[in-house]
C-alpha cells in the first residue's frame, strides 16, 4: 500500500504529534507515505471564502503532483479531506476552470487531470477501505481493552455527504465507531460527536467557540469516555489546546478529556511506545488514557 | 377515535385509504393483496404539554401499519386521527413546499412529508421524531416560530432599490440571477435553523435561514443597500459568526446551502472593503500567509508568504497587526502550547515552490469572491 502523502500545515505547526505519530503508525501498518513535500496549503475553506479560483487552483497543483507519482493520495485531516473533495468536485463538473486551472500549473509544468480525478482518502477511510478492520484486527499486539474511547469526527470529514463519496461508502460517518471498536476499545457515543469543535470561529467568537466544545467534552465525560479520538487536527486544537478555557462552559465539573489523533490510537493498539506517538504532547495529559492501556 | 384491527387487518383508515392507487384499494376491500403493502412502524415520538403536570422529557411509542411508501408525515398523521388525538403537530401542503413539517428525524431535521419511512430503517425499526431544535417548543412537535421570522425580518427581506421606479418592470439579464438560484428556493421550513450548531450556543445569531434570505437580496442586482446591508451583516452575531460546520447545508430539504450563501455575504463584505472585524480579518491573513502579497511592515515582522499556514502569524493578524492589547489575550494559550511542545516555529519556512504558489494567487486575484 502506497500513497501520496498531504499531512496538512497543522501536523507541521501546532500539532507535530500527529505528523510523528502518523509516519511511526503507516510504518508499523506496511503503509508506504511519499510526502509532498512541496504541496501548499488547502486554503482550509478560509481561501475559498476569498477567492474560489485560487483556492481551487491551490488543491489542483497537489492534486498533480500526487498524479504525477500515480498514487492515490492520503490526507490526516478532516478540513483537508472536505476541502479537497469540494476542490476536485467543482474541478471536475467544470472543465473550462480545470483548463483555467491548469494554464497556471503548466507554467511549474503540472497538470491535474480533473476528467480522471484522484482518489483522495483521510487515513480513517485508508484505514477501513483500504486497510480492512478484520486485518487492523489481525495485526494488533496490544489490543486497548481497557480504554472507553468516544469519536470526534470534524464537520468537514462527514458533510456535505454527495461530495465526499456516501453513495458509494454510505457508512463514512460511522468509520470511527467501527475503528475505535476494531482496535479493542469499548466504544462511547454521544450527541456531538459530529457537530462542530468551534475551532474556526476562535479567534471570531471566543464564547461561542468554547461553549461548542464544552459541550462536547462534557458529553463525552458524561458518557464515561476516557478519551476522544479525532481525524482532525483543528478538532484536536479546540478540544485539547482550548480545553482548560473551555472548562468554565462545561456542564460537568473537573472537565478532563485526553484528545489522541487517530494514527496515536492505532499505534496504541499495534503496541507502539506512547513517547514514540508522542502522548504526551498534549496539553490535556493522557494519563487517563495510558493508565487504561 | 376510531378503533384499528390489529396488523394485517383489512381495516383501512381513511387516511390510508385515500393514498392507495385503485389496485391496492380493491385489495383492501377483498382483504388479500393489502396485507402484502403494508409495513410496521414504530414511532418513538417526543411529547411535551406545557400544562401537564410534569413536564420533563417524555416519549410515546406508536406501533403502526403504513404502506411501504408512506412518509413519516403520513405515519404521524396516522398516528394522531387513529390512535392519540392529543398529539400535536404542524402539517400542511405534503409536498415539501410549504414548509410547516421540519422536525427533528432520527436526530436530524428533516421536512416529515418528504422522508419515506424505510429510507431511514428496516421495517419495524423505531424512528425517533422530535421537535425542530434551537426554537421553544409549544406543544409537542410544534415549535414557535417567532424568533425564526424575527431574524428574517432584521434582514430587512425586500428590495431596496434606488432612484425612481422604471416606467415598466426592473431588468436585469438571467445571469445576474443565477447566483440567486439556491437561495430562492429557500421555503422557510427552519430545518438549518433547528440543527444549526451556532444557534445552539448562541441564541443571537441570526442563522443560517436569515442570513441566507439576506444574500438573496444584497445579491440582487436590482437592489442598491448592498453596503449598509453588508456593514450590518459584518456585526456580531452576523455572517462571521457562522462556524462553516455545513450542517445547513445536509439538512436542507430543498438544497438552498444556506452556509454557501453566508460565505459569499463574506466574500462580498471582504471585497467591499468592510474589513475592520476578526473574521474579515482573518480571511485577509489566512490569504496573505499562504501566497498574497506583503509589505514593509508584515517583512519587519518577518512575515512572508509561505505556500503553507503560519498558525503563530494567523492570530496575532486575527487581533489587528497593531492590537497589542488583543494579541496578548492570547499570551496564556500561546505558554500553554508550548509547555506541551505544540507552538510552531517562529520562523516559518516557505515551501520549496512559493513562487508558483504566489502566482497562482496574483493570476486569479481579479477573480475574487465566493460569490464569483
Amino acid at each position: 500500500m502506497k500513497y501520496a502523502f498531504w499531512p496538512g500545515c497543522v501536523s507541521k505547526g501546532a500539532c507535530p504529534e500527529l505528523y510523528t505519530s502518523m509516519v511511526r503508525t503507516s510504518a508499523a501498518l506496511g503503509i508506504e507515505l511519499v510526502e509532498l513535500y512541496d504541496g501548499n496549503c488547502t486554503g482550509a475553506g478560509v481561501i475559498s471564502e476569498h477567492s474560489m479560483e485560487t483556492a481551487d487552483a491551490l488543491n489542483a497543483r497537489n492534486f498533480a503532483m500526487a498524479q504525477r507519482l500515480d498514487l492515490p493520495l492520503i490526507n490526516i485531516c478532516s478540513t483537508c479531506q472536505g476541502v479537497q473533495s469540494m476542490a476536485q468536485s467543482r474541478l471536475k463538473k467544470n472543465p473550462k476552470l480545470a483548463a483555467e486551472v491548469n494554464e497556471a500549473l503548466a507554467e511549474e509544468g503540472l497538470f491535474y487531470d480533473a476528467e480522471a480525478g484522484l482518489e483522495v482518502k483521510n487515513f480513517l477511510w485508508v484505514l477501513v477501505e483500504d486497510f480492512g478492520l478484520d486485518r487492523l484486527k489481525e495485526v494488533l499486539k496490544k489490543p486497548l481493552t481497557g480504554l472507553k474511547a468516544g469519536p470526534f469526527y470534524g464537520c468537514y470529514i462527514i458533510r456535505p455527504e454527495p461530495i465526499l463519496g456516501f453513495d458509494e461508502h454510505p457508512d463514512r460517518d460511522k468509520y470511527l465507531e467501527y475503528v475505535i471498536e476494531a482496535v479493542g476499545a469499548t466504544l462511547i457515543t454521544y450527541e456531538g460527536q459530529d457537530k462542530c469543535c468551534g475551532f474556526p470561529i476562535l479567534t471570531i467568537n471566543k464564547e461561542n467557540s468554547l461553549s461548542m466544545a464544552a459541550n462536547h467534552l462534557s458529553e463525552a465525560q458524561e458518557g464515561g469516555a476516557d478519551c476522544l479520538v479525532t481525524p482532525c487536527p483543528l478538532c484536536h486544537l479546540n478540544l485539547d489546546a482550548q480545553q482548560p478555557d473551555a472548562a468554565k462552559y462545561a456542564k460537568v465539573d473537573g472537565l478532563e478529556v485526553p484528545i489522541l489523533h487517530l494514527p496515536q490510537l492505532i499505534g496504541l493498539a499495534l503496541g507502539i511506545d506512547a513517547k514514540e506517538l508522542r502522548v504526551d504532547r498534549h496539553v490535556v495529559s493522557s494519563q487517563k488514557v495510558l493508565a487504561n492501556l | 377515535m376510531q378503533e384499528r384491527s390489529p396488523a394485517g387487518g383489512v381495516a383501512v383508515s381513511p387516511t390510508t385509504y385515500q393514498k392507495q392507487g385503485e389496485a391496492d384499494r380493491q385489495g383492501c376491500e377483498t382483504g388479500t393483496a393489502r396485507k402484502d403493502l403494508l409495513m410496521d412502524v414504530r414511532l418513538k415520538v417526543k411529547r411535551f404539554d406545557p400544562e401537564a403536570p410534569d413536564t420533563s422529557d417524555r416519549y410515546q411509542q406508536y406501533d403502526l401499519d403504513m404502506p411501504e411508501s408512506a412518509t413519516v408525515l403520513d405515519s404521524l398523521i396516522e398516528a394522531r386521527e387513529y390512535q392519540d388525538g392529543t398529539l400535536a403537530m404542524r402539517c400542511s401542503c405534503r409536498s415539501a413546499i410549504c414548509g410547516s413539517c421540519a422536525m427533528r428525524v432520527n436526530g436530524r431535521a428533516r421536512l416529515a412529508c418528504k422522508t419515506q419511512v424505510r429510507t431511514l430503517v428496516e421495517e419495524g425499526e423505531e424512528v425517533v421524531i422530535e421537535p425542530a431544535g434551537n426554537l421553544p417548543v409549544i406543544k409537542d412537535l410544534v415549535v414557535d416560530m417567532a424568533p425564526f421570522w424575527d431574524k428574517v425580518r432584521a434582514v430587512k427581506p425586500w428590495l431596496q432599490p434606488s432612484g425612481p421606479p422604471p416606467e415598466r418592470e426592473y431588468i436585469v439579464p438571467d445571469e445576474a440571477m443565477y447566483g440567486l438560484n439556491e437561495v430562492m428556493n429557500c421555503i422557510m421550513c427552519g430545518a438549518c435553523v433547528s440543527d444549526c450548531t451556532v444557534l445552539e450556543v448562541d441564541k443571537t445569531f441570526l442563522g443560517p435561514a436569515a442570513l441566507a434570505k439576506a444574500w438573496r437580496f444584497a445579491g440582487d442586482p436590482r437592489d442598491d443597500a448592498q453596503l449598509p446591508r453588508l456593514r450590518e451583516l459584518s456585526e456580531p452575531s452576523g455572517v462571521w459568526d457562522c462556524t462553516r460546520c455545513n450542517m445547513c447545508v445536509e439538512v436542507c430539504p430543498k438544497d438552498v446551502k444556506p452556509m454557501d450563501q453566508i460565505l459569499k455575504l463574506r466574500a462580498a463584505a471582504t471585497h467591499a472593503g468592510i474589513t475592520n472585524n476578526h473574521g474579515s480579518r482573518h480571511t485577509l491573513a489566512f490569504v496573505k500567509l499562504v501566497g498574497g502579497e506583503t509589505d514593509l511592515i508584515d517583512a519587519a515582522m518577518g512575515t512572508k508568504a509561505s505556500g503553507r499556514l503560519d498558525e503563530v502569524r494567523l492570530p496575532v493578524y486575527t487581533h489587528g497587526r497593531f492590537n497589542l492589547i488583543g494579541q496578548m489575550k492570547d499570551l496564556p494559550i500561546g505558554l500553554r502550547m508550548l509547555r506541551a511542545g505544540k507552538m510552531p516555529s517562529p520562523f516559518h519556512k516557505p515551501i520549496g515552490g512559493i513562487k508558483h504558489v504566489k502566482r497562482i494567487f496574483k493570476r486569479f486575484a481579479e477573480k475574487q469572491g465566493a460569490g464569483s
